[in-house]
Parts: C-alpha cells; structure tokens; sequence
C-alpha cells in the first residue's frame, strides 16, 4: 500500500501531540514532511520559563529529539516559513523555496506575540515572550544586568519577571489593569500576588500605561502615559497572543478570530487540518495545552481514519509556574446577579480561596495560597452536580467532607474517583495512572510520564502523580529523590534561585522559607546551603563551621585513621630551599610519618595528629608557607610547566602566569574543587586539557580551555578561545570562576555545570561580551576581599581553638568525680 | 555492684555546655579511649565512644543533625542516642550516660546500657 503524504506547518506542540497519537494508531499511514520557522525539534515551550530562570536547560524540555524523527522517517525542515499554500495543486512552498506535496495538510503555526506598536517598539532590546530565542536574548541581557521592564503582568509576564529577577536583573512589572493576572484571578488574589512578588523585589506597577520606549540605539527606558520615565536595559512585552492565520486567509480558507474548524479539526478544506494555537472550533480560540492535546488527539483520530471522535470544550485550571507562588483558577469568577460566593481568608497564611456557585453547582474556583483543593473543585465543576448538602462546608475543601478524609494528601488522592483528573495538561485521569502501572509493571516517574505523558507538560501535578503511584504502588515504590535530599523537595536551582529571589540570608531563614521538612538539615543540604549563602551574600553571611565537612573546618584533610595531612602551597609548583628546609624541620620536630609529593605538584605531610595542626601552621606559617586548601571546595592547584623560563619550546612564561593565577584566585569558595594548569606550549606538560580551567601558551598569545576532569570521570577540556594577554587570562578566569560559583550546584565540577548551562552560554557570557566577563570579574573580586585569609595564620592565632583541644582528659586509673579535669579554654 | 555506688563513682563533671558548638562535639580522653560528646541544635548532649562501627571513624570530627552524627569517612549516619548505624547501616558504637545540672556537663564514664 503507498504511503500518503502528510505535510504539516509548524512544528509546536499540538502537531508534535498529533504525530505521537498518528504513529501509535497508523504507524504506516504516512510519509511526514514538517516545516518548522523555528530552527530546532519539538520542544515544550510551556518548560521556557524554568529554562529562563536556570532550574532546566533546553536538553531537558526537547520533546521530540533528532532521532525521534530519524526512526519515523519523518523529513523536519527546521528554519523554514512556509509562505505559501496551493490549495489547488496541494503544494506547500517554503521561504528559500523549498516545496513538498501533500495529500493531507495540518496547519499548525501557533500564535504570534502581540508587540504594543509604541515609539520605540522596534529598539534593539525589546523582546516578546514564545520562544528559546526570546529566552537566549533575555539571559544575554541579564548577564549585563541592570533592570527589566515587563510589559504586561498576565501568566506569561510575570514568569519573565520572576526568570529575570533570578537572574539577578531589577525587574518592574507594568500592567495596565488594576490587578494582576485579571483573567485568571479576582482582585483579591491578584492582591495577594502582587504582595508576594513586591516581597520578592519586583516591582509591580498596575493601571501603568505605556506610552514609549526609550532609546537611540537600543533600549534605554520606558516612558508611561503619566510622564514616569524608568530606565530600563531590557523590555519584555508579554500583553497577548494572536493566532497565527495569515497564511491560511491567504490560501482562502474560512478563518475568523483563527482558522475555523469543525469538531473533527478540519478546516474549510477537507483535506486540511488546523490544530493548535492557531485554530478556532466552535467559535472558541484557545492559549493552554490541555484543549490544545485534545485537538491533536481529534485530528490524528481522522488522520488515521479510524475515528469518529470531537472536540469538545472543557474549562482548563490556571497555574502559574513561579516556584513558591501557588495558584489555582478555573472556570468562570466574574460577578453576577445569578452567582452565590463562598470567600475563605486566612490573611496570615496569605491565603485566600473562592468558590462561585450558581443554581447550586460550582462554575469556578480562585485560590490563592493553599490550592490542594483546587483539583477537588474542578471535578465538581466538571460533574456540575449539586452541592447543596456539602454547601456549609464546601470552602474548607475536601479534607472537611465527612467521610473522615484526614489532611493527609494521599488520603484525599485515594479518595479521588478513578474519573478524577490529575494532569490537566493532557487530561489524564487516575484511572488510566493505575491501569498503566499495574499493565505495564511502571515503577517510576520517568515511566509513567513516558507511558501516559501525565506530569509530563507543566508539571505541576507531579506530587499528585506520586501519590497515585504511592497508592498503587504500596511499599515498593520510594520516590525519587529529585530534592537536594530529603529534607526537601526543591531541588539544588530551586533553591539557589529562591536564596537570591526571596533575600534568604541564613541557613535557618531558608529552612524556613522554604519549608524544609526536617528540623535543623542533614549533612547533605547544610554544606550545600552554607556554600549558597557564603557566594550570594559575601561579607554579609557568616560561615557556618558546623555545616561544613571536617576537612574545611580544620582546613587540612582527615586520613582514615583520624589523623590529617598538612600541604602547603606551592604557588605555582615552585619552592625554594628555605621552603624546603621549613617543611623538613616540622616533619622531624613533629614527628610526621611520611612526606609525599602529590599529583597536584606541592608537598604532602601525612599523619599529623590533630592537636599538633596550629603548631604545625605556626612552624608553616613562619617560613611563609600558607595553606594549600588541599581539602577546600575552592582552588586546589595551579599546575605549570617551566615554560619560556627554561624550556627550549617554551613560548610564554607558563609558571609566571601560573603564580599570578594562583594568588589571584585562591581562597575563594567554588561549588567543587577548582583545578587549573599553565602549560608552555602545546605539548602540554602541565596537562593543562584535563583541568577545570587550562591554559596553552602558544607564540601568538594564550588558548584558554575549561571543563576539564581527570578523576572519576576523564573529561577533556573544551575550547573557550584565544587571548592576547595575561591581564586577559587572569580576567577570564576570575569571571568564568565567579559565573560557576554564581550558577554551580554544589559538588558540581565545571565540566558538569558547563554541560547543564551549555559550553555555548558560557562562551557567550565569559569570551564574547566584554560587558558581561566584567560584571563577573567584578563580582568575583569584591568577594575575594572577604575569602583571602590564610585559615592556617588565623587558627594559629586562636580562632576555633575548640577544634583542637579535648575538652577533657582523664587518667587510666578513675578519680574522684571532679578532679583531674581540664575543663576547656 | 549496687547503681547508686556505680553512679557517684562514676559521674566527671567534663565543662560547660557553652564549651560545645551547638551541632558540633568535643571529645574527652578516658585512657585509652576516646568520649566524643555531642550538642545538637536543641542543646542536647550525647555521648559516645569516638569510634564509627564501620571503620572507627572518629564520629567527633562529623556533621551533627537532628539527632545523628554523619561519619567523616565514608558517610554512615549514627544515631546519638543509641550510638547505632541508621538506614541500611548495621552496627553500633558503645554510647555513655550523660546529664546537663544548669550549664554544667556530668559525663559517666562507665559505658551505657
Ligand atoms: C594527595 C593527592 C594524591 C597524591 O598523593 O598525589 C590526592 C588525594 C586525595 N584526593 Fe585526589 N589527590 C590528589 C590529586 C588528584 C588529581 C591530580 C591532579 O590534581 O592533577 C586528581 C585528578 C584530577 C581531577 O581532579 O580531575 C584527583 C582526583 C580526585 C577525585 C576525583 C574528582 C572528580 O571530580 O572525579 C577525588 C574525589 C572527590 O573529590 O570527590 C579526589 C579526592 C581525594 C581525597 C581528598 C580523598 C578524600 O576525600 O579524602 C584524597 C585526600 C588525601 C589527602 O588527605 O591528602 N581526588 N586527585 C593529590 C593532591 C593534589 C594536591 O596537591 O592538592
Ligand atoms: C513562556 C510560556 C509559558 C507557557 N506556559 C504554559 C502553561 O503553563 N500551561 C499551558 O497550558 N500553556 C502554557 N503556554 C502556552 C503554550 O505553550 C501554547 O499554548 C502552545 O505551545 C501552543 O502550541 P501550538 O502547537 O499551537 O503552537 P506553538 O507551540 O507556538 O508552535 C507553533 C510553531 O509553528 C511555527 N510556525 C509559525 N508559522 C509558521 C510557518 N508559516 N511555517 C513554518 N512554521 C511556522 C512557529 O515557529 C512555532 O514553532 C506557555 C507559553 C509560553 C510562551
Ligand atoms: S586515588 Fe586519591 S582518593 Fe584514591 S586512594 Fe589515592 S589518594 Fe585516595
Ligand atoms: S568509618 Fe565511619 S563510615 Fe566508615
């Protein structure tokens, strides 16, 4: 049988849900050609926002990778506009005048951003909010920092904002309503938004109007209506969305606010489809994924010729994806001669919730705060059954309905009817969680996303989903500890990003806030959390000792049988006789078993005792020898080879550039150890491609790679680019240094924060914007003034002296209670 | 042997809370042994002999939470109360009566029960 041809114009979303429901119903039904204006594969847009604020990159939201397409045979033409449609000789054509026959058509071309034609809207600077590039040109701007204007304080506006804020711009709101979000949220709840984004620093201005964008060359400000003029070296525009339909008006087909359908999907030409975005059915044009799913599911259905399904409207629930900001609207909340209330305000909680009835049926739900109930009041809004018998206590949610359902989340899931549904995006309801789980033996997450796509979308409903596994599941299934641990469930950017965003400035203050479930922390979090304050905060936090592993706070390493290893800096490999005869004579005076030259070119003094380390620092200290921070998550080494000193390849004095490296950046903590090399040339002797930051003299100047690791993993390093200077060398890794402490998630070496954030990010922000290296450098050098102690010459002059004393001491023989002790300092 | 002897023979005055950073510990020299004596944040004291039951890792030198001590060698997590491993752990290292009079610590030196 041969294959018809199925084109489709764009490649968002609902085609990508349409192609999924046509390969597993028709797997042979088509040859599939894709035209994609955007220049890359499925992803799902709705996941930009955690890409803006740093939780997930854009690996982590492809949808549909390049093989996904290869296995299909499907042909994907990525960055080319379809311009026109021949209805009549069923050929699309495309920008650079690729063409391809179809039998079959889905136009599926989304919605374009509505940009406010203001003076100044065309400014370099101005960006709208849809797509990966919007989001790359929000976070070069950032990297300059500065402040933000948002334009439009809707769902999608005041995502940016909280994106923008966490990546340390200024950031103001500007919305023309007298609420926030006035859609989705009554004016109560857009209140108490509004109150919680001011709390987090941004500034939100409502019934602000617009009036121009200021500039000559690019962005400079924003002028409103009322003569206010805010500076401003960014503005995102976020005011609405408009179907994208030119392209069908133009091919003749019948198109209103978007391109009319039927409740089968097709448009006014039977043989085309619409879906999406883009598409009108039954008057309604719609801006969520959920009815967007559900046209793709209708479309493939009669695509594939074997259904005889439609679409049809249901309410989607609001939420908005700002972490720590819980909200909840669905259905209708406007006031009404023919609508009852229900209004329950906790004000110190900040929680509010509303519940609107009419003829005894609840027709919408606003909450704010608490929204556990919100998924209870959507089912009864979709089963429009009367309440009147629950209507006393309807507003204090499911948990108070008789039927003893405790507070406990996973009572109230398994209470859920198997009808009830979990994840509004794609519509999956618990009955076809449980049924996937028990036929398909799914045992975690990751599976039942794959199998079902619940959770899958937004990814709100993933606790609910756990729980329906829990519940499936019984003791067998442990969830996945996607928390820093399990004292939370944020993860290592969540909880960076809410440090800066909420101003959290002790470890208790984020404990706090952000609700840990355990009382003080455990070993794994507080080192982590210690290690976020000291970089956000410098000179403000105080370090806190007991949350630091013991290596760091005796600052030299602990050896299986307890006692430590003492090693000295060598800036740069080098040593001198005086250094050389210091070290010999703290080895014989202290008895120090064994002395070793380590891998990273300095000394190693193995096996001082713990009570002999401030006097071992002293002998140290006094022949100027400092510590080598051989246990710190901060520089270790600067390895260098001789160079142009000695060698006879030798092209620039590595070790020089190796010393001046070392006393620049040394003291300073890093999420992991920080390694580095200089090598003279590139033969390479200082292994200068296997560091974390590698540097490789050549005649013309110096190459600078990064990312490299020589441990339990072998991980060469990745070129950045060539310099010309050593002031440039020591600029680059200073910022580069400062971008990882600022992004780095602790224990997280270079080479793994430079592949979660991409190589190419990293090379934009440190080697090609100038701007943008120097705000780093900065930054790095006004924490360095509080970092750059010798730990060694403070404990020697009394600092924790605790550490190093027992606090009593006893004879063999036991004395009376009371003598023979020693009591502390 | 009657308690009440054992107790009054036994019980050291060792110093004061305050000489104990809150979530860290102090050790105290018995002899041979060592007594690592700990104070979590809610200003509870433990003793226990300063010896992990994995390798003897000397649980003073560890990160004090909740109610445990996380091993400073390979990260065995000890309750202080009982001195025994938690989680999929198995064993225990000898703990010692403890007791707070107003800032003051008594530390009894004969091992607990
Ligand atoms: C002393 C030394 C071995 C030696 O005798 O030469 C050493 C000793 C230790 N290394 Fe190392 N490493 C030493 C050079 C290296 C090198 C070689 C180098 O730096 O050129 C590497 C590979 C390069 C790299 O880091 O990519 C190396 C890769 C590791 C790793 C694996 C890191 C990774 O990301 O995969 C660990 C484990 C860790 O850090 O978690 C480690 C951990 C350790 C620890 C800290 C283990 C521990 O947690 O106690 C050892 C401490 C011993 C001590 O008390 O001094 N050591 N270690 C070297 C000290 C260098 C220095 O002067 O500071
Ligand atoms: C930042 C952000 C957050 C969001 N959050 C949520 C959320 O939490 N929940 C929710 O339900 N929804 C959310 N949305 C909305 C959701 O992403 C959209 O509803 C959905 O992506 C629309 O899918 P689509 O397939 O219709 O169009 P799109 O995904 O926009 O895809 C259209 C594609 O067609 C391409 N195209 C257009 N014209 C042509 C042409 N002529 N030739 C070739 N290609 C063309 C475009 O380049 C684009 O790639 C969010 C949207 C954004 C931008
Ligand atoms: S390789 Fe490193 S970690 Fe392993 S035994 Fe040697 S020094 Fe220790
Ligand atoms: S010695 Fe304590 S965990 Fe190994």
């Amino acid at each position: 049988m041969s294959k018809q041809r199925l084109v489709i114009i764009g490649n968002g979303m609902a085609p990508g849900r349409l192609l999924e429901h046509l390969f597993e119903a028709a797997p042979d039904a088509y040859d599939v050609t894709i035209f994609n204006a955007e220049p890359r594969v499925n992803y799902d847009r709705i996941m930009l926002s955690p890409v803006l604020s740093g939780e997930k990159t854009f690996e982590d939201i492809i949808i549909h990778g390049d093989d996904w397409y290869a296995e299909r045979g499907i042909t994907l033409h990525r960055g080319e506009k379809v311009t026109g449609i021949d209805r009549a000789a069923r050929v699309v054509t495309g920008a650079s005048g690729i063409t391809a026959a179809y039998d079959k058509l889905v136009i599926a071309t989304g919605s374009s951003p509505f940009i406010i034609p203001v003076p100044g809207h065309k400014l370099p600077g101005v960006l709208a909010y849809r797509d990966l590039d919007d989001v790359d040109g929000m976070l070069r701007a950032a990297s300059r920092g500065g402040r933000a204007v948002v334009i439009g304080g809707g769902l999608l506006g005041l995502e940016a904002a909280a994106g923008l804020k966490s990546r340390g711009m200024e950031v103001t709101v500007l919305h023309l309503m007298p609420t926030l979000m006035e859609r989705q949220l009554d004016p109560a709840a857009g209140y108490l938004l509004q109150k919680e984004l001011e709390s987090r620093g941004i500034e939100v201005r409502c019934g602000a109007n617009t009036k121009m964008i200021l500039g000559n060359s690019e962005v400079e400000g924003v002028e409103l209506e009322d003569g206010t003029v805010i500076d401003a070296s960014l503005v995102v525009m976020a005011v609405g969305i408009r179907p994208s339909v030119d392209l069908a008006r133009d091919a003749g087909l019948d198109v209103g606010r978007g391109i009319r359908t039927d409740l089968a999907m097709r448009t006014s030409d039977p043989d085309i489809f619409s879906v999406g975005e883009c598409a009108e059915v039954d008057g309604r044009v719609y801006g969520l994924v959920a009815p967007l799913y559900q046209m793709a599911k209708v479309a493939a259905g009669h695509l594939a010729g074997v259904s005889e399904a439609a679409f049809a409207h249901a309410e989607t629930p609001t939420k908005l994806k700002v972490t720590g900001i819980n909200l909840y609207s669905v259905g209708d909340f406007g006031d009404g001669p023919d609508r009852e209330d229900v209004v329950l305000r906790d004000a110190a909680r900040g929680s509010y919730r509303r519940v609107i009835l009419r003829d005894n049926r609840v027709i919408g739900a606003v909450l704010y705060g608490d929204v556990a109930d919100g998924m209870w009041y959507n089912e009864l809004l979709k089963s429009g059954e009367d309440v009147s018998d629950i209507r006393d206590t309807l507003i204090f949610g499911q948990a108070h309905q008789g039927g003893g359902v405790a507070a406990d989340p996973l009572a109230a899931v398994a209470n859920l009817s198997d009808d009830a549904e979990i994840c509004g995006c794609n519509g999956i309801c618990k009955g076809k969680i449980v049924q996937a789980i028990n036929d398909k033996g799914l045992t975690s997450l990751g599976e039942v996303r794959a199998h079902t796509k619940a959770s899958a979308s937004c990814g709100t409903c993933t606790g609910l989903v756990e729980s329906v596994m829990a519940l499936t599941l019984g003791e067998t299934f442990a969830k996945k500890a996607e928390g820093m641990c399990g004292c939370t469930d944020l993860g290592h950017g969540e909880v960076r990003r809410l440090i800066k965003a909420q101003g959290l400035k002790s470890i208790p203050a984020v404990m706090q806030e952000l609700e840990w479930k355990s009382s003080h922390g455990c070993a794994k979090c507080r080192p982590a959390l210690n290690y976020y304050l000291l970089s956000d905060w410098p000179g403000e936090y105080k370090d806190d000792q007991q949350s630091r592993f013991i290596n760091e706070r005796v600052h030299a390493n602990i050896q299986k049988d307890g006692t430590y290893s003492v090693v000295p800096r060598m800036w740069g490999g080098m040593t001198s006789s005086d250094e050389l005869r210091a070290i010999a004579d703290v080895v014989d005076k202290f008895a120090i078993p064994d002395v070793k030259v380590t891998g990273g070119q300095r000394i190693d003094l193995l096996g001082v005792k713990k009570e002999d380390l401030p006097a071992v620092w002293a002998d140290l200290n006094a022949a100027g020898l400092v510590s080598g921070h051989a246990y710190a998550k901060g520089l270790r080494t600067v390895k260098t080879c001789v160079g142009s000193t000695w060698c006879r390849f030798g092209t620039q004095d590595s070790t020089g550039l190796g010393i001046k490296l070392e006393k620049f950046l040394w003291g300073s903590w890093t999420p992991a150890k920080v390694k580095l090399a200089v090598t003279g040339c590139p033969r390479n002797c200082a292994e200068a491609t296997c560091k974390d930051i590698g540097v490789i003299c050549v005649d013309s100047g110096y190459e600078i790679v990064y990312g490299g690791a020589a441990g339990l993993h072998i991980q060469g390093t990745t070129k950045l680019g060539m310099v010309k200077t050593e002031e440039e060398v020591i600029e680059i890794a200073a910022a580069m240094t400062q971008m990882y402490r600022e992004q780095g998630f602790y224990l997280e070496r270079i080479y793994k924060w430079a592949e979660r954030v991409g190589y190419d990010t990293v090379k934009a922000a440190i080697l090609n914007d100038t701007d943008s290296r120097r705000a780093y450098y900065e930054r790095f050098v006004f924490s360095q003034q509080f970092a750059q102690t010798d730990p060694w010459s403070e404990r020697v002059s009394g600092v924790d002296k605790h550490e190093f004393k027992p606090l009593a001491v006893f004879g063999e023989e036991a004395a009376p209670a009371t003598a023979h002790v020693e009591p502390a300092e | 042997m009657n308690a009440l002897t054992r107790d009054t023979n036994a019980w050291r005055l060792i110093g004061s809370i305050d000489d104990i950073p809150s979530q860290g510990a102090r050790c105290v020299e018995n002899g041979e042994t060592k007594i690592a004596v700990f104070r979590t944040a809610d200003d509870r004291i433990f003793a226990l002999e300063d010896k992990c039951p994995h390798k003897n890792g000397p649980l003073s030198q560890g990160i004090v939470h909740g109610g445990c001590v996380t091993c400073p060698l390979h990260n065995w997590v000890i309750s202080l109360e009982t001195g025994a491993a938690t989680g999929a752990d198995d064993g225990r290292t000898a703990s010692f009566p403890v007791r707070l009079d107003g800032r003051d610590i008594y530390l009894n030196l004969q091992q607990g029960a």
